[in-house]
């Protein structure tokens, strides 16, 4: 099995490395900066370290000012709290005028696990990706996670990066690097096409192991730029696969699987199946008990990649 | 642009603002002329006298800075910012039409000397708390100021950020309070109180200051007072008249979103008329 690493840490470790050498960046929390790992920036550049307390439209606003005084935040709380509580916020004083605002969520989708439906990020990909001007990612390994905020760093404006509690396999390595609107074709094939983010790259990476044992040949896309999204992928997807699973651990409305929907609807239809939560609050469990009971794992993947190629029109 | 200590001149220019202000807002046909008129008193104060500022000098560069937390009292904002020199007058009488640079609320993106984007009520002191920490960090002793309504004072995030201004102790942050006690539906007392003001932000450990918010000589001593404070941000809580200046207006909740009929501005304009016409 593919080694293991906290997309959290990764994010920890990047900004105390960008610390060093930009000094306008600062970070900021909301009381939980030893599980979002700004505790590492914190304890590094205390200087540069700003704890809002329980108080996430505060966390926003008050990144926003630092923005528009010049400085790079980086804002980090829960992503139920980021995008949820300080939506307004994110929207108002972030977005619409365009402030150099990161915001890095964690504790994204249902993988937080015991502490249950309140804490469990399920609308948080839509809820961002509808406001104009932000950007949103969803890293599909720490080493993206890395790069993803190497890069949002660098770029002037709005950037929303959702991780999420716990362990993700290694995809990539330390060369990694990101840009915002690129997908990456993990695997290409000819007859299906799985477009995932996030931990569900590499349950999609499994599932398509299973699919070609059974004589399809499969397409694995890690769409971790979820706004801007990679048209040109989707529609390349859908042309040459005619076929198309999308997989992400968020509700199945408004996220990655809506935007590969609209995208392929308005330009190259084909059957277009959405692996996702249905639509409803989860449960308390553990990561890997949530994935199988709400239906986030390889065999729904499998079952969805089925029902994708049976809906596909005949060709000639 | 001149900097004036000079009480008449100031009002002087107060009077001139507000008939912009009214002929603004008539003229876009909807706006918000009780809480310009309640705070621009208070602007004229900073930006023709206490604000280190110029149209010149960049965003970066060391200058006081204003929030005008309120933001649908935009019209004072605009005229205030016309008359500074930020932009051309001509522009005040686009207020609110399509494309535009002057849009129903502020927007830094659209509006030279727009610093910050408001309109959503409760959010511009965590910004101007955000703008001193990057100035403190910038090495600039420069100060924030910053217009909070007395009905957004009811927002829980004016008081997230009043505790936050005060751990942070940013000294350099002076927020006026405009206590003109209406909001929309009614006075403060009867929709939500806000008070006892002064216990309550002392108690979110702010150094306050209490004066009548349209008497310059008030707003000076109150803000000489603020700069002397190091650690605390300082609360001025000015008590205004929403409406100020024109009689049918003044006290009224009604005038906080209606804009005047012909009439209405003609008898409006007749009372603001400098003395003698
Ligand atoms: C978050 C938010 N809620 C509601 C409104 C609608 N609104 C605009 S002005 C206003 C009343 C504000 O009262 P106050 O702060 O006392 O303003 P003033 O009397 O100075 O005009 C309301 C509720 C808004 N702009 N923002
Ligand atoms: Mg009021």
């Amino acid at each position: 099995m593919a080694e293991q690493l906290a997309l959290r840490e990764y994010y920890g470790k990047t900004i105390v490395e960008l610390g060093e050498t930009n000094k306008d960046i600062v970070v900021l929390d909301a009381d939980l900066s030893g599980s979002t790992k700004t505790s590492m920036f914190a304890k590094k550049f205390p200087d540069r370290f700003f704890n809002m307390g329980v108080a996430e439209q505060n966390l926003i606003g008050t990144a926003s000012g630092l923005a528009a005084g010049g400085k790079i935040p980086f804002a980090s709380t829960f992503s139920i709290f980021a995008s949820g509580r300080a939506w307004e916020q994110v929207r108002q004083a972030v977005c619409y005028p365009r402030q150099n605002v990161k915001i890095v969520a964690t504790h994204g989708g249902i993988t937080v696990g015991p502490d249950g439906p309140s804490h469990q990020a399920t609308e948080d990909v839509s809820l961002m990706r509808s406001i104009p001007n932000m950007n949103v990612v969803v890293p599909a390994d720490a080493y993206e996670t890395a790069a993803a905020v190497r890069r949002a760093a660098e770029y002037n404006g709005p950037v929303f990066i959702r991780l999420a509690r716990g362990k993700f396999p290694v995809i990539y390595d330390e060369s990694k690097t990101y840009s915002f609107g690129k997908a990456d074709f993990l695997k290409k094939g000819s007859g299906l096409s799985i477009i995932a983010c996030g931990l569900m790259v590499s349950i999609a990476m499994e599932a398509a192991e299973i699919l070609e044992n059974d004589g399809e040949s499969v397409s694995v896309i890690n769409m971790s730029s979820i706004k801007p999204l990679d048209k040109e992928a989707v529609l390349t997807a859908a042309r040459e696969t005619g076929a198309i699973v999308t997989a992400e651990e968020h509700s199945i409305i408004g996220g990655l699987g809506s935007a590969v929907a609209e995208t392929v609807c308005e330009d190259e239809p084909v059957p277009v199946v959405r692996v996702g939560v249905r639509d409803m609050f989860c449960s308390s469990g553990s990561a890997e008990e949530l994935l199988e009971c709400y239906h986030l794992d390889s065999k729904s993947i499998v079952e969805a990649g089925r029902k994708a190629l049976s809906l596909k029109r005949p060709t000639g | 642009m001149n900097f004036t200590n000079d009480i008449d001149e100031l009002k002087e220019i107060s009077r001139r603002m507000r008939i912009d202000i009214l002929k603004m807002l008539h003229k876009s046909g909807s706006g918000h002329p009780g809480g310009s008129l309640s705070c621009v008193d208070f602007l004229v104060a900073l930006y023709f006298s206490k604000l280190d500022h110029s149209p010149a000098r960049g965003k970066r560069d060391k200058r006081d800075k204003f929030v005008l937390s309120k933001g649908h009292a935009a019209p004072a904002l605009y005229s205030v910012l016309a008359e500074a020199g930020y932009f051309d007058k001509d522009e005040l009488w686009t207020l609110r039409q399509l494309k535009s640079s002057l849009s129903g609320h502020p927007h830094a993106l659209s509006t030279p000397g727009v610093e910050i984007t408001t309109g959503s009520l409760g959010q511009g002191l965590s910004q101007a708390n955000g703008i001193a920490l990057a100035d403190r960090l910038n090495g600039h002793d420069s100060n924030v100021y910053c217009v909070i309504g007395d009905g957004e004072n009811q927002e829980g995030q004016i008081w997230e950020a009043a505790m936050t201004a005060a751990h942070y102790k940013l000294g350099g942050m002076i927020v006026f309070l405009d206590n003109n006690d209406l909001q929309i539906d009614g006075h403060l007392r009867d929709v939500m109180s806000i008070y006892p003001i002064k216990e309550k932000w002392e108690a979110f450990g702010w150094h306050l200051e209490e004066i009548d918010g349209h008497d310059f000589g008030q707003i000076f001593e109150a803000i000489e007072n603020a700069k002397k404070e190091k650690e605390k941000p300082s609360l001025i809580w000015g008590h205004t008249v929403k409406g100020k200046g024109v009689s049918f207006m003044e006290g009224l909740a009604k005038w906080h979103g209606v804009v005047p009929s012909d009439e209405e501005l003609k008898t409006a304009l007749k009372e603001l008329a400098p003395a003698g016409k």
